[in-house]
Parts: structure tokens; C-alpha cells; sequence
């Protein structure tokens, strides 16, 4: 009850937000909200940390500008083979790294999106250090023309909602359940007679999809894919997104999106930033997150409202 | 003649690093029994467990099934195949409710479980089977709780109910009766029984007078190897199972 209160409250919200603020911002925080709820399905409820994600928000990327800029074809198709291409580079480094378990698992993430990262460096189609500028934004399913700031906002909350609404669904299916179930006894899971690589690998496959949606929103938006998009700061920057708002729980992804998205916007302008680099600002975060609030911004609020109720 | 026998260990070896756990092993569990494997700690039964489900690979030896072999099956299959086991240390998802517990068991048959697209809602047709199966082992008020919150013995019971789930043929139980209190023991220890028709238990179990009331048949394991097998009478009067197993102790039915 309270969670559809909420979530109309959210879309509402989401709705009137680019009259006040800038649309620009807006989507910006939106992307990576997408992305930080994709890392989230697989962190927060498969119990896997990828550490190379950026991997795939980074092809994403460049296969949604190169499609749009060099093919010349429709937005929602650029968004749709750059998601593709993300979730089949998924299925190749899932398939590698899934039979390995904790940091191992992280680890081989890492190596292969380096190794991706490399190849992007070398790549011509990327454009290198300059990275793939002046996508066209183009018009949505041929009639709408997102040169318009508001008119992509819309369809870049659209595409951002769709995406939340899989992610809740996905957590909530039959699939959910077993995912769930192997988060928390792996070995029952297995005696119980799951398959629980594949279950993983699925999982994977849809996170790298995902992630894929959001790099290649983003590269719409800004109208540029570049090369830090699939840097490894770019995965640790999810990973800090997702802890900070509250790893498996819904909403705190987007909620940690947000705040390191404004912070880093904030930094960037204001004259502190010139004093303290960003990175040093969020690297403090993360540590005072990690040790003094290990639940994240949503997942102690939640804590409290609960704690408040037990009470009431 | 082998028909008569669910499951067949033959010179079954396991080494860790050059370390015999599991020796040459000769185990016949034959079908409707409640087969009992006891043996001082360490003697190599969880190991033996696990080289049966396949969590570990057998260094040498083979293990059939029904007639197959299923030396080099993979875990997952193993339980569909119809051996189920559960664990020393207990085996729920904590977080889930009991009645999620038993459902995830339940809902492998339906088929649906890689549809991530799906409403969880579907699961509930599953609800009733679930249910029944829950007043089964006695926890019907324990339907909601999440596990983490359900006393130890209830643990215990749900394994039993979501193991129960899967219909197997071979149920597998490593000491579900350790750390309880005498009631439940003797709860549980009925429940084994009456679980037990129409099907086989192999289980390990240190408490002798719940071997000694359940079993059939007992192996009796000690470093690894097989030291002596019989019904109780037999194995409690073996003066070698009497020195490894039970110490100077000449109270067979002491337990542990
Ligand atoms: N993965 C492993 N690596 C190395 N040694 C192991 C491993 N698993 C078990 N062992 C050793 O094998 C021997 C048998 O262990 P096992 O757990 O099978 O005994 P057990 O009969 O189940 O004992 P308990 O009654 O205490 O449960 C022990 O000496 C143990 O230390
Ligand atoms: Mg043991």
C-alpha cells in the first residue's frame, strides 16, 4: 500500500522535476540510476560483485552513437543494439567469471573490462581519447524530436521507469525466488537440484543488458560515448552508487545515483572542488559509508521507519 | 540380486592432500531401509555425504544409483534424480518465510523458474502442497516466520519438509538431531519415521538410542574406513565398534 503511495508520489515527482530543475541533470541522474539498479539486481539479490560493469555501459555506448551516427538509424534502435551488444558481451565474461566466487569472481570482472577498456582505447570506431562526439539525438519512433531537451527527458524517464519496473519484476518472479534462495544457502540450492551457474549467468546477462540500456541512454543524452564511460573508476562508481543508497533494497540505487551524480556536478562547480578533487570527496564517503552505515541511506531509513513501527 | 539395493558404494576412496578421509568404502543401503551411519568425529560420514551428492569428486571408486553410475554426476542432478540430503549445519534460507522455504523446493516442477518476467504471485498454486506440507512436520504456525526467527528444532523440522518437498527416493540426513533438546529429538526422530515409508534413509546420526530405535541396518565408520556393519544388536555387542566409538564407555546406548 504504502509502497504504491510512494512510487506514484516518485513518478509524479519524476514528471514536473524538469520545470524546476535542469533536464539536462535530470537525465544525466536518471542514466545512472538505470545503471546503479542494474548492479543492484545483481549484487543486492544475486550476491555477486561484478567489478567491471562500466564494461558494459561503456559498449553500450559506443554501439548506440556509432549506430546513430555512422548507420544513421532511429533512436530507439541504437538504444535497443546498444542494449544487445551489452548483454551479449555479458553472456562472454558471465560465462568466464560466473564458476568463481567472491573476490575471484571480482576479480576476473575487473581483468576483462580492462581488457575491454583496452580495446576501446585502441579501437578507431571510438574516436580514442576524444571519444565518439556529436551523436544525433535523432526523433523517437520518427515523430518526436529529441533535439528538445523536454521531449527526451520524457522519453529518457520512460525508458528509466521501464527499466526500475523490470528490475522489481525480475526480484519478484519465480526467478527472483531462486535467486534469492541461492544468495542465502548456495549449497541447498544446489541440493535442491538448481543449476545455480545458469541462474547466475541469467542474472548476469540481464544486469550487463541493462547497464548496457543505461550507457547507451546516456550516450543520447550528452551526445557523446567516451572513454571513461568504461574506465574501471566508472565500475567503482556504481559500486559506490549502490552502497550508498542501500544494496538490495529497490529504491536505494536511485537514491545513491542521485546523490553522487549532484555531488560530483556540485563539486565541479563550486570552488571547493578545485581544493579537494571529487574522487577524494567520494572516496571519504564510501569509507564512511562502509563503516558507519553499512545499510545505506535507504536501507537505515528503512530500519528506522521499521523500528519506529515495532514501537507504535 | 543389486536391485535390491538403492545405492552402492564401491572402494570408495577420498584424500585430501595425501589425507585418507574416506577409505575404501563398501556401503549397500538397501531400498526401504533407514540405514544408519554412525562413528566417532571425524571418521569421514559428512565426507561420505558429500562424495555422495557430489560436492566433493571421489579420488577413486564408483558410486551407483539405482543401477546407474553416477560417479561423475553433478550435484544438481543428483537431486533430481531423486537423492535429496540435507546438512550438518542447518540448511534454510533465512530470510525466507517457511512457507517460501518449502515453495522453492516445490517450484522447480513448475517449470517457470527462469522466468524472470513472471509474477512471484504465480508461485501461490503451489501455497496448498506447500501448506500440507508444513502440517506435516508440525509447523503449520510457523507458516509466515521468517526463518532466522524459528527456534532451532523448527529449523530442523522445515529442512525435513522442504527436503520432503521433492518426493525423493533417497534422503539424505546428516545428524538432524544434533544440538536439539530430548523433545526434540523425539519429534523429530518420529518424524523420520513416519517420513520413512516408502522410501530409503541414509542418515548420520550420533545419538545411539535414535539409531538404535530408527535403523535397519548401521554402518559404522571409523577413519575413514568401514569397521563393522549389522543391525544394532550386532554392532553395539562388537567389541571393536566398543573401543573406537563408544571409548571405555560400556554404556552402548550413552551416545555422545
Ligand atoms: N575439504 C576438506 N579438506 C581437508 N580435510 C577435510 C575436508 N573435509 C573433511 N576433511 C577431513 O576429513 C576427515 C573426516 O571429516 P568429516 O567431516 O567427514 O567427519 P565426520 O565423520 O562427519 O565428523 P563429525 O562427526 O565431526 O561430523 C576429518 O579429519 C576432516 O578434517
Ligand atoms: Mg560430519
Amino acid at each position: 500500500m504504502y509502497q504504491k503511495a510512494l512510487y506514484t508520489a516518485l513518478l509524479l515527482l519524476g514528471l514536473v522535476a524538469p520545470y524546476a530543475i535542469y533536464p539536462v541533470f535530470l537525465m544525466k541522474v536518471l542514466c545512472f540510476a538505470l545503471f546503479a539498479c542494474a548492479f543492484n539486481l545483481l549484487l543486492g539479490f544475486a550476491g555477486l560483485l561484478s567489478f567491471g560493469h562500466a564494461a558494459f555501459f561503456g559498449l553500450a555506448g559506443y554501439v548506440c552513437g556509432h549506430v546513430l551516427k555512422v548507420w544513421g538509424l532511429p533512436t530507439e534502435l541504437g538504444l535497443i543494439v546498444g542494449t544487445l551488444a551489452a548483454g551479449a558481451l555479458g553472456l562472454a565474461v558471465g560465462a568466464l567469471a560466473i564458476r568463481r566466487q567472491g573476490i575471484y569472481f571480482a576479480m576476473i570482472t575487473l581483468a576483462l573490462s580492462q581488457m575491454v577498456y583496452f580495446f576501446f582505447l585502441q579501437a578507431p570506431f571510438t574516436g580514442g581519447e576524444n571519444g565518439l562526439q556529436g551523436v544525433p539525438r535523432g526523433h523517437f519512433l520518427g515523430v518526436v524530436d529529441l533535439r528538445s531537451d523536454l521531449a527526451l527527458y520524457y522519453v529518457v524517464l520512460a525508458v528509466f521507469v521501464a527499466g526500475f519496473w523490470l528490475v522489481q519484476r525480475t526480484v519478484d518472479s519465480p526467478f527472483g525466488q531462486v535467486l534469492k534462495a541461492i544468495r542465502e544457502n548456495e549449497p541447498r540450492a544446489i541440493s535442491l537440484g538448481y543449476e545455480v551457474d545458469r541462474y547466475k549467468l541469467v542474472a548476469f546477462v540481464l544486469s550487463a543488458s541493462l547497464a548496457g540500456l543505461a550507457g547507451a541512454l546516456k550516450s543520447v543524452v550528452l551526445q557523446l560515448a567516451s572513454l571513461g564511460d568504461a574506465h574501471w573508476h566508472m565500475s567503482g562508481e556504481v559500486v559506490l552508487m549502490t552502497l550508498l543508497g542501500g544494496m538490495g533494497t529497490i529504491l536505494g540505487p536511485v537514491v545513491g545515483a542521485a546523490t553522487v551524480v549532484t555531488l560530483q556536478n556540485y563539486l565541479a562547480s563550486s570552488p571547493i572542488g578545485s581544493y579537494v578533487p571529487a574522487p577524494v570527496v567520494l572516496g571519504v564517503i564510501f569509507v564512511l559509508c562502509v563503516l558507519a552505515f553499512r545499510r545505506g541511506i535507504v536501507g537505515e531509513l528503512a530500519a528506522l521507519v521499521r523500528k519506529n513501527l515495532n514501537l507504535g | 540380486m543389486s536391485d535390491d539395493f538403492v545405492l552402492e558404494t564401491r572402494q570408495l576412496v577420498k584424500e585430501f592432500r595425501g589425507f585418507v578421509a574416506v577409505d575404501h568404502v563398501d556401503l549397500k543401503v538397501r531400498r526401504g531401509h533407514i540405514h544408519a551411519l554412525i562413528g566417532p568425529n571425524g571418521a569421514g560420514k559428512t565426507t561420505v555425504f558429500n562424495l555422495l551428492t557430489k560436492f566433493l569428486t571421489p579420488t577413486r571408486g564408483q558410486i551407483h544409483f539405482n543401477g546407474a553410475d553416477i560417479t561423475y554426476a553433478k550435484p544438481a542432478e543428483i537431486a533430481r534424480r531423486g537423492i535429496v540430503r540435507s546438512f550438518q549445519i542447518s540448511a534454510v534460507f533465512p530470510h525466507l518465510t517457511a512457507l517460501e522455504n518449502v515453495r522453492v523446493a516445490l517450484q522447480r516442477s513448475l517449470g517457470t523458474s527462469f522466468h524472470f518476467w513472471r509474477s512471484g504471485r504465480s508461485l501461490e498454486v503451489l501455497n496448498a502442497r506447500a501448506e500440507a506440507l508444513l502440517a506435516d512436520v508440525g509447523l503449520s504456525d510457523y507458516r509466515d516466520t521468517v526463518t532466522v526467527e524459528m527456534p532451532y528444532g523448527r529449523k530442523r523440522a522445515l529442512e525435513i519438509a522442504t527436503t520432503l518437498a521433492l518426493e525423493p527416493e533417497l534422503m539424505l540426513l546428516d545428524e538432524p538431531t544434533q544440538g536439539m533438546g530430548h523433545e526434540d529429538v523425539d519429534k523429530v526422530a518420529e518424524l523420520i519415521k513416519r517420513v520413512s515409508a516408502g522410501r530409503t534413509i541414509l542418515m548420520v546420526e550420533h545419538n545411539l538410542s535414535v539409531v538404535s530405535k530408527l535403523a535397519d541396518r548401521i554402518t559404522v565408520l571409523a577413519r575413514g574406513a568401514v569397521l563393522a556393519e549389522g543391525d544394532y544388536a550386532t554392532v553395539s555387542q562388537d567389541p571393536k565398534v566398543r573401543e573406537a566409538y563408544m571409548g571405555k564407555s560400556d554404556d552402548a546406548a550413552g551416545g555422545h
